[in-house]
């Protein structure tokens, strides 16, 4: 793939100095160098223009091609799909509207290119246009405007139906902690000004507040699939931002304030390896890393397929690698896992 | 204006004719008063903070495409950045940063607008300078000052502010959080409001001059395309640089005396902070509240240069005059009221989110209709295919191409999963840096003879503009799909996710373009410091245009015309115009000035 890069670049740069030396060449030939587009430039700039649009098309079929493989794998989120339906139909409109604007913007660069003693049209206005292509894009952006706003307000309601969930996540530089609500399914009061780094309550539970005492605090977010979770942000000292890519979610965490998202995973981790696009992903890429590994280079140990976690607001240094890996798992798999987590009252209890 | 006020005028520049070969070198080059000097001082730096805009991101790009590999330049360049040529990851923020700062504000902002408002406003209006020749210098002059500190903040010993260009607090607001959040911070912040004083001096002029000063018969509705850009551009330059202005007023004293405007419930390095009370969606609001505004502030005038230019070297009016003007004041307009859609996921209620997604993509119906007709420009022209014309035809192409990906990051519920990844860069990148960019360079070509009474090289006008229009594709075509693979925004590497593993190709592929475009940038600087000195000499109206700026003389002097100003009798599009004869209107030439008085055959158009 360099190598084919580098050859690709050669022939780019190649081609340039060709037709820079050419162009040299038909300038000095000519008599009067008036610095003004002559007949001859209008009709290779007029080619150009028209080698542009294949251009254009070109790097558009090339990018689909090569790269379409590199998209997130089907979402793993109830809402998800209705985004993935809106996406797909929103790029349906944007690559017809592309395709066709671009070719009569070059075409006509390439047509009209100019000539001595040829006459262009004066043709300064005409209503009748203009309103076709004013009401069009307002009847398109119409539809995609009332789907768009349908669906946003379906995910962002954030409600107790259904018996959800409720996670907290929490941030800090530069990582991410998980808290689940315990038996009880309710978090316990916490603030900043309670964090004890002594005594472990790294997130500022309040001791004395009931629902804090079954709280669960871990570094590896599990989720039971199928059943709504509902969210709570909260940061402790800059901005971040917690994205799911696969679960298309993303939410803001903001200091002095709770922020919140809500979405029902529908696919665990064991399904998700097993999708055909997820194999391939994980084929590709342990191919690259195999290859590092025989080149002593690092990032190079086999890689299973998981959901992660990342922080999508710049917060610092190491805002790169701010993740948290998420497992989706059924029912008895969570239980079973929940079971073996220790409560934020033992885990005070064996402070003292 | 009365006539007898016309006359006195007119009377006043007859002086100015006569003093001015008095002029020192230093109140002619240095603290020059004429508005066609300081938008010279305005383009070369401009374009000297551009070489270190565009330079920065060469850095960057070559991080991203090889993470981790020592390079000799990142050594020579950085110093202790790079300890053994290998970048370190604070200075690469900063490099993020200060690079959308340059080019935003210093670039794209003074030195496109900067430019050609000051060059333009007065020559096309038919005017003998700004309103205020003082206010003018000493806008340039602050902008200078902001330039010359936001250079000395890459030198402070804890490095240049490196939260990003929006520099959202808490991150900009406490040096525990990262070293750049210390002095160089506080030199961003200095530099940024001393930038945004010169800009508001410079809106205010525009405003006055290009209300007050128009000769006579030049009415509003037969303005040039690219004054109506400037003119709108200035004023939401005022309205909400003010707020930018309040909203770094309140970082600097969370900053620097322990109030809370943005900062609550902080807790780093192992101690409770006192703040309390403040929000950082706050910041946001008034940060947006100018950010997107300023989306439109870069990209107005540049689509006001293409209409001109494009009207010119088509040989034909620009399609829908009364149209073009109608979007920009809707876009204008609406430009106030969208800030909302950078925060839908910023916590803020859910249903602003929702109001922010319909005025959002209402924004879109203008720019439509912007881009389609100017499309119908080109149909059954006589294009000249000049370097200018060119440019102003690649920014149409990108302004569609950025402008389309919009309708998806509008949407709040698309929003969501692209947020802050590399789409959105691709986006805005296409649609206001590379379409400005691009108008910016359709400017220096075409008004380079009226600047410097020399013209720029055309063979190396081609050479650049092809390269640095397949370079530009190159680039940012393929970082959609970066974006949409979910890789966020301001990584340092992306080593850290194996699922962003496969995705090294694609950046290797980026950097390679963007490498290419940078080189072709060079051609344009090598082009325009030759020109500038060794340059063909000019004929008065060398693109046979029609507005006013070609009616003066190739020579400068303060006061731009010798004898009285001329009176404009048409507007500035009759291009190719004929009498009903079918001839022509001035026999055997394709255009007709706008101080040409109408032919008794011809019929005017009423805009």
């Amino acid at each position: 793939m360099t190598t084919l890069l580098t050859i690709l670049v050669l022939i780019l740069v190649a081609i340039a100095i060709w037709q820079m030396t050419k162009i040299f060449e038909l300038s000095q030939i000519r008599a009067e160098n008036t610095q003004v587009a002559s007949d001859k430039d209008n009709k290779y700039n007029g080619y150009l223009m028209f080698a542009f649009l294949i251009f254009i098309y070109g790097i558009t079929i090339f990018s689909f091609w090569k790269y379409t493989k590199v998209l997130l794998p089907e979402a793993a989120s109830e809402h998800g799909g209705d985004y993935d339906d809106l996406m797909l139909w929103s790029f349906v409109i944007i690559f017809f509207v592309q395709t066709v604007t671009q070719a009569l913007l070059h075409y006509f660069g390439y047509k009209y290119k100019g000539e001595k003693g040829k006459k262009a049209l004066f043709y300064a206005d005409n209503d009748r246009l203009e309103f076709i292509w004013t009401i069009i894009p307002v009847i398109v952006l119409a539809g995609l405007i009332l789907w768009g706003l349908y669906t946003w307000t379906n995910i962002m309601d954030v409600n107790d139906e259904d018996d959800p969930l409720i996670v907290e996540l929490y941030a800090q530089q530069f990582n991410w902690t998980a808290r689940y609500g315990g038996a009880d399914n309710v978090l316990g009061g916490a603030n900043v000004r309670m964090i004890d780094i002594d005594r472990a309550n790294v997130l500022g539970l309040d001791e004395s507040d009931p629902y804090a005492g079954d709280d669960v605090i871990v570094k590896e977010l599990h989720l039971p699939v199928g059943r709504k979770v509902n969210f709570r942000f909260r940061s402790q000292d800059v901005l971040h931002s917690a994205y799911m890519p696969h679960f298309r979610a993303q939410m803001n965490c903001v200091p002095g304030m709770i922020t919140e998202f809500s979405f029902t995973p529908t696919i665990t981790t064991e399904e998700m390896r097993l999708n055909p696009d997820v194999v391939d992903k994980v084929k590709r890429t342990n191919a690259i890393r195999a290859e590092r590994a025989a080149n002593g280079e690092p990032n190079s140990d086999p890689w299973e397929f998981d959901y992660v976690l990342l922080c999508n607001k710049i917060c610092g240094k190491s805002h790169y690698n701010m993740q948290m890996k998420i497992i989706v798992e059924t029912e008895e798999e969570y239980n079973a896992w929940m079971e073996s987590q220790q409560t934020f009252s033992q885990l005070m209890a064996s402070m003292n | 204006m009365s006539a007898t006020a016309h006359a006195h005028v007119d009377d006043h520049a007859h002086d100015h004719g006569h003093h001015h070969h008095k002029e020192t070198f230093v109140t002619k080059y240095i603290f020059s008063q004429d508005h066609k000097m300081i938008s010279k001082q305005y383009l070369i730096t401009g374009l000297i903070m551009g070489i270190i805009g565009i330079a920065m991101s060469l850095l960057f790009r070559l991080q991203l495409a090889w993470p981790g590999e020592s390079f000799p330049i990142f050594e020579a360049l950085l110093g202790k950045w790079a300890p053994d040529g290998v970048m370190d990851a604070d200075i690469y923020l900063a490099l993020v940063t200060i690079h959308g700062t340059i080019m935003v504000f210093f670039v794209l902002t003074a030195g496109l607008s900067g430019t050609f408002s000051n060059l333009l406003i007065p020559l096309q209006i038919g005017a003998r300078d700004m309103a205020s020749g003082f206010l003018n210098m000493v806008s340039y002059w602050l902008f200078f000052t902001s330039s010359v500190i936001m250079v000395i903040s890459l030198f402070v010993e804890a490095g240049p502010a490196a939260a990003g260009w929006t520099i959202y607090p808490p991150l900009s607001a406490l040096p525990m959080a990262q070293p750049g959040s210390g002095m160089g911070m506080t030199l961003w912040l200095v530099s940024m409001a001393i930038f945004i004083a010169s800009s508001l001096l410079g809106s205010l002029n525009y405003i006055v001059t290009v209300i007050n000063l128009r000769t006579k018969g030049m009415s509003m509705t037969r303005l040039p395309l690219t004054i109506w850009a400037f003119f709108v551009t200035a004023i939401i330059g005022v309205i909400s640089f003010t707020v930018l202005l309040s909203a770094a007023l309140l970082l600097i004293m969370d900053r620097s005396f322990g109030t809370s405007f943005f900062l609550s419930d902080i807790f780093i390095q192992g101690e409770v902070l006192h703040y309390q009370g403040g929000s950082p969606v706050l910041y946001e609001h008034l940060f947006w509240f100018l950010g997107h505004p300023e989306v439109y502030i870069v990209l107005l005038p540049a689509l006001g240069i293409t209409s001109e230019v494009m009207s010119t070297n088509a040989r034909k009016p620009i399609f829908g005059y009364r149209a073009m003007v109608a979007s920009i004041l809707a876009i204008a307009f609406l430009s106030t009221i969208v800030w909302g859609h950078h925060m839908f996921i910023s916590g803020m209620n859910p249903f602003l989110g929702s109001v922010f997604t319909f005025t959002t993509l209402l924004i879109a119906i203008p720019s439509a209709v912007k881009a389609f007709n100017y499309i119908t420009t080109l149909w059954k022209g006589n294009l000249q295919m000049n370097p200018a014309m060119l440019f102003s035809i690649g920014l149409v192409s990108t302004f569609i191409t950025g402008g389309l990906t919009g309708i998806i990051l509008g949407d709040s519920t698309l929003d969501i999963n692209v947020h802050d990844t590399y789409f959105v860069v691709a986006h805005f990148h296409l649609v206001m840096g590379i379409s400005a960019l691009y108008g910016l360079f359709a400017g220096v070509y075409h008004w380079f003879p009226k600047m410097f009474k020399r013209m720029m090289n055309k063979n190396l006008g081609y050479v650049h503009f092809w390269v640095t229009a397949v370079c530009a594709y190159g680039v940012f075509f393929p970082m959609h799909f970066v974006g949409m693979a979910g890789v966020p925004r301001r990584y340092y590497q992306n080593t850290a996710f194996p699922m962003f593993d496969e995705l090294t190709d694609v950046n290797v592929l980026i950097t390679v373009f963007a490498l290419i475009a940078g080189a072709a940038q060079l051609v344009f600087l090598y082009n325009f410091i030759h020109s500038m000195f060794y340059g063909k000499p000019t004929v008065q109206n060398p693109w046979n245009s029609n507005t006013l700026e070609w009616t003066a003389p190739i020579e400068h002097f303060h006061g731009n015309w010798e004898g009285e100003i001329p009176h404009v009798h048409r507007w500035a599009y009759d291009y190719s115009k004929t009498l009903p004869n079918g001839e022509y209107v001035i026999k055997g030439q394709d255009f007709v000035p706008q101080d040409v008085p109408l032919h008794k055959d011809e019929e005017e158009l009423h805009h």
